[in-house]
């Protein structure tokens, strides 16, 4: 076995030999479920798509998602098991992609989970699959976004209560940087032209796109982009902080 | 072979390991001796790739921990400080992740991980998770995991520390045993341990290198060593006959000094240049009719040659 798929191994049994995995699990399907229903009105809409649930998946990730990010260096660097993994014959771009495809695992897991809703999409009414499809990758390209993003601030943070804090703020302002929430705030002292490169940079409008069934290859570009970017960050920080 | 040339680590302002310098041998155990802060983790830590270096570079059997880190690694086994591990896992799971990442295939998984947890006894707490184990207990997995792929080198970073004695005798006995055709280097500031199973000892300090000899040879420099100490009954003589008899055994020729304690009612007498001098004072014991309850020579504290060394 590489020691690439052997440390993403160790990492998703982590999940499932302590209650992380299932309390994850079960929080994150009850609040889809009463966000699609209740207050994404599902049935007043009558139409026969998931936008009433897909709506409100980066919000649900900027709570959750940086809860299952936080431990991946912050827990190693406090109980000082990353000495142990740092000093195996192993690459810091082998654990650094291990232990972040292994936490995107366990959230595609969990989002797979939703399928009830879309079995009940089906029976209801017959939706277009192809845009449900597109949907649903959108929702996972952003729950890797988020998480790369979590890896290299937990890489830095000793604390994960506080890598916890920090990632959801980053998440916040680089998902609303598309909206006047974050623009407003930056155009007073930066240039028209950086204001519409930030703009471009928001998460929810590549999401949105992908979101609604609008299979753009220069959206799922940009999420990968944003993720390979995150966690070459991570190596760096990690390379630099390691010891510490 | 380990080769370490003017290996240096300084965080910021401030020199943790300052050029060091020295070779070690196949089949020898090297101790490393200082006391906390000396730069003993930081420079185990730069051979097992874990710290980068400021300056300078080693070569585990030819491989450069700076260029080839990921070479030196494969042969190498590291216990780190305090044996961090993996709590939630069993010593099972958790020693079959470090043959995954070892790369060891399955079948010799199977044989590598039965023999060491033979040697270490481990079989009965292979299914309980790390965190409930026993301080003893996870510093023998941490062990386990250093020595599983047969390593040429074995680096274990105070690896008695918190032990008890029979433990602490267990893994002394344990790495005379594979000594031979390995490099092992162990650091402790116990100096004790070091006497026991290491046959040459470093000791360092503010990140240099101030003394570099076999355990025996750093004794002979204590003032103890040859010192003799005679021992009298129990209030069989006055403070007045003690201080008197101090200063005839301070007269011998080859007695650089001699101490008294009026309240254990002893005399020791310290050689010049670790000479011995036992001869001289059973003489002058026979010649004064003295008849003191015990007479010994003392072999040395290596704890004194400690101290002399790293407080200069």
């Amino acid at each position: 076995m590489s020691p690439f798929l052997a440390i993403a191994k160790r990492e998703l049994d982590g999940y499932f030999t302590t209650p992380i995995a299932y309390i994850f699990i079960v929080i994150y399907l009850v609040l889809s479920g009463l966000l699609t229903f209740y207050l994404g009105g599902f049935y007043e809409k009558e139409q026969a798509d998931l936008s009433a649930f897909f709506g409100f998946q980066p919000w649900l990730y900027l709570l959750l998602v940086p809860a299952v990010s936080m431990r991946l260096w912050a827990e190693e660097r406090q109980s000082g098991s990353i000495e142990l993994l740092m000093t195996l014959p192993v690459t810091l771009w082998q654990a650094v992609l291990g232990k972040f495809l292994a936490a995107w695992l366990f959230i595609g897991l969990a989002l797979s989970l939703t399928f009830p809703i879309w079995i009940t999409v089906n029976y209801l009414g017959s939706p277009d699959n192809g845009a449900i499809l597109t949907a649903y990758l959108a929702s996972f390209l952003m729950a890797g976004a988020f998480l790369a993003i979590g890896s290299c601030v937990s890489a830095a943070n000793r604390n994960q209560v506080v890598a916890f804090i920090i990632t959801i703020a980053l998440c916040f302002i680089l998902m609303m940087a598309g909206f006047p929430l974050v623009l407003d705030l930056l155009s007073a002292w930066l240039p028209a032209s950086v204001i519409n490169a930030i703009a471009n940079l928001g998460f929810l409008i590549h999401f949105q796109d992908l979101s609604k069934g609008v299979l753009e290859l220069a959206d799922i570009a940009f999420f990968v982009l944003v993720i390979g970017t995150w966690l070459y960050a991570t190596a760096v920080v990690l390379d630099l902080k390691k010891a510490e | 072979m380990i080769e370490v040339s003017k290996l240096s680590k300084n965080y910021g302002e401030f020199l943790a390991v300052d050029a060091l310098n020295f070779q070690v041998d196949q089949g020898e155990v090297l101790g490393f001796l200082g006391p906390n802060g000396a730069g003993k983790t930081t420079s185990m830590r730069m051979l097992a790739g874990f710290v980068t270096p400021t300056a300078g570079d080693a070569r585990i059997y030819g491989h450069s921990i700076c260029n080839d880190s990921l070479a030196a690694r494969k042969i190498m086994g590291y216990l780190p400080e305090g044996a961090p591990l993996y709590g939630e896992m069993t010593p099972l799971k958790f020693l079959r992740f470090i043959a995954d990442a070892r790369k060891m295939l399955k079948h010799e998984q199977t044989a590598a991980i039965g023999s060491v947890v033979d040697t270490l006894q481990l079989g009965s707490v292979l299914q309980q998770p790390i965190d409930t184990l026993s301080k003893g207990y996870r510093r023998r997995v941490g062990l386990a995991q250093a020595i599983l792929h047969d390593p040429k080198v074995l680096i274990l970073d105070e690896p008695t520390d918190g032990l008890d004695p029979n433990q602490k005798h267990e893994v002394r006995k344990l790495i005379s045993t594979m000594s031979a055709d390995r490099i092992i280097l162990v650091s402790s500031h116990i100096l004790e341990e070091v006497a026991a199973v290491c046959s040459r000892a470093i000791i360092i300090a503010q990140g240099r290198i101030l003394a570099d000899s076999t355990p025996q040879a750093l004794v002979k420099k204590s003032e103890w060593h040859n010192a003799v100490t005679l021992q009298f009954w129990k209030n069989s003589l006055s403070d007045e006959e003690i201080e008197a008899r101090t200063a005839i055994i301070a007269g011998i020729a080859n007695v650089k000094r001699a101490e008294s304690n009026t309240i254990e009612q002893s005399i020791t007498a310290f050689p010049k240049d670790g000479a011995a001098i036992i001869h001289d004072v059973n003489q002058l014991v026979a010649m004064m009719k003295w008849a003191p309850e015990q007479c010994r020579v003392e072999i040395g504290k290596l704890d004194d040659v400690f101290r002399a060394i790293t407080t200069q």
